[in-house]
């Protein structure tokens, strides 16, 4: 189950970007995936729950958005969606013309997280702590 | 401030650039990689010895990474080639990723080397989302698995340069229905090369061996359709002030008629760096 390796890359792109960014308590991140990326959802919401864990995304919600993969035949010019399993030969004209115009995406879209603005660094130190 | 970035990145954006970078270094040294994909017990390191032997014979500098979850088995049956051989456990994971296979790679592999097969970890599902690198992406099954089995694992046949039947000795005592075969490869991969061969019998020897050479020589492997596929994402992030509880909703151009440059998203074998 290579799920718990995409949950990890997903959870360490976003904490690299939420780190440049000064953000902090990532809530949710929205996922593409394709129909064809050859990857379980359930599965992968599963994983990304752990590999959240004592990160800056902990608690974190995954929502996935599926692509359906869908092909088009140049010379036919006729675009099909290709179904589980794919079926790659154009329907029309029956040769291996055909291109692959979605469903092969596995690609972070968007986070949403809490910025920080009053990081103790930052801010001017309160009498008692002087 | 609770906002809504756009990070537009690809998962395997990591593994894609370290495969790409470990194409473009093996390519400056002459070398290609082969990778295998089977399901366990089709046969991968029979056909692989058997190669391996030939390359030797005829000697093509050849070496060979086997991945398994334990034992050295692999690396010792291919060993007996006489080629360099290197044992890789992966202690449970389920595949190669680029960064692991550069870094066997280290110190091991000799400078001279043509053709690097690396037997990938035997599972048709989470291999075929790797790019290793690799020129020449192999999924192999034997005669006893199945016509449909490129159609239960797309992925794994979907994005081979070539397929390869092994054990087809006891093609007709299991029933191997070879055009049936044939039909699902095209269904999923159409125009993909087709190779029928047999460790047992020596049929179709020197196919594998072959065809690694050719891509080595610089002629282009098969495009799969499933490898084709540009999905345009955006490398620079943007940032979106939204309010609290603000569906972040608007639409974003993912056609394919951008011309800026882009990144692929996924991680498919790239014929030629």
């Amino acid at each position: 189950m290579h799920e718990m390796s995409i949950a990890a890359a997903v959870v360490g792109q976003v904490e690299a970007a939420a780190e440049a960014a000064g953000a902090f308590a990532v809530s949710s991140v929205r996922l593409q995936v394709g129909e064809l990326a050859g990857v379980v959802p359930d599965a992968l919401r599963f994983c990304f729950e752990l590999a959240c864990t004592g990160t800056v995304l902990e608690g974190a919600a995954l929502a996935t958005e599926l692509v359906p993969a869908r092909a088009r035949c140049a010379p036919c010019a006729a675009d099909w969606a290709v179904g589980m399993p794919p079926d790659l030969c154009c329907p029309t004209c029956g040769t291996a013309t055909a291109e692959l115009l979605s469903g092969r995406e596995l690609q972070i879209l968007s986070v949403r997280w809490e910025d920080g603005p009053t990081r103790a660094a930052d801010r001017e130190p309160i009498h008692e702590e002087r | 401030m609770c906002r809504v970035v756009d990070l537009r990145q690809a998962v395997l954006a990591k593994n894609d650039r370290c495969a790409h970078d470990l194409r473009a270094d093996l390519a400056g040294r002459g070398t290609v990689v082969i990778n295998l994909l089977s399901s366990p017990g089709s046969g991968k390191t029979a056909l692989l010895e058997q190669e391996l032997l030939l390359a030797v014979a005829r000697g093509v500098p050849v070496a060979a990474l086997t991945a398994d979850l334990a034992t050295e088995n692999d690396a010792l049956r291919l060993a007996r080639s006489g080629a360099p051989v290197k044992q890789v456990l992966t202690d449970g994971l389920c595949h190669l990723e680029a960064g692991m296979l550069s870094g066997h790679l280290e110190g091991w592999l000799p400078p001279q080397t043509r053709l690097l097969f690396v037997e990938n970890v035997g599972n048709l599902v989470c291999p075929a989302s790797y790019d290793l690198g690799e020129s020449l992406r192999v999924a192999l099954a034997s005669v006893t698995e199945g016509e449909d089995k490129p159609l239960k694992y797309p992925t794994a046949f979907g994005l081979a340069n070539l397929v390869l039947v092994t054990k087809t000795d006891i093609a007709e005592a299991v029933g191997f229905d070879e055009a049936l075969f044939r039909r699902n490869v095209q269904q999923v991969n159409p125009g993909a090369p087709v190779l029928l061969t047999s460790a047992r019998t020596g049929a179709g020897a020197g196919a594998l061996l072959d065809a690694a050479l050719a891509v080595a020589d610089g002629t282009a492997a098969h495009a799969p359709v499933m490898a084709r596929q540009h999905p345009h994402p955006h490398e620079h992030p943007h940032d979106h002030e939204q309010g609290h509880g603000h569906d972040h909703n608007h639409d974003h151009n993912q056609g394919h008629d951008h011309d800026h440059e882009h990144r692929h998203a996924s991680a498919v074998p790239r014929p030629h760096a």
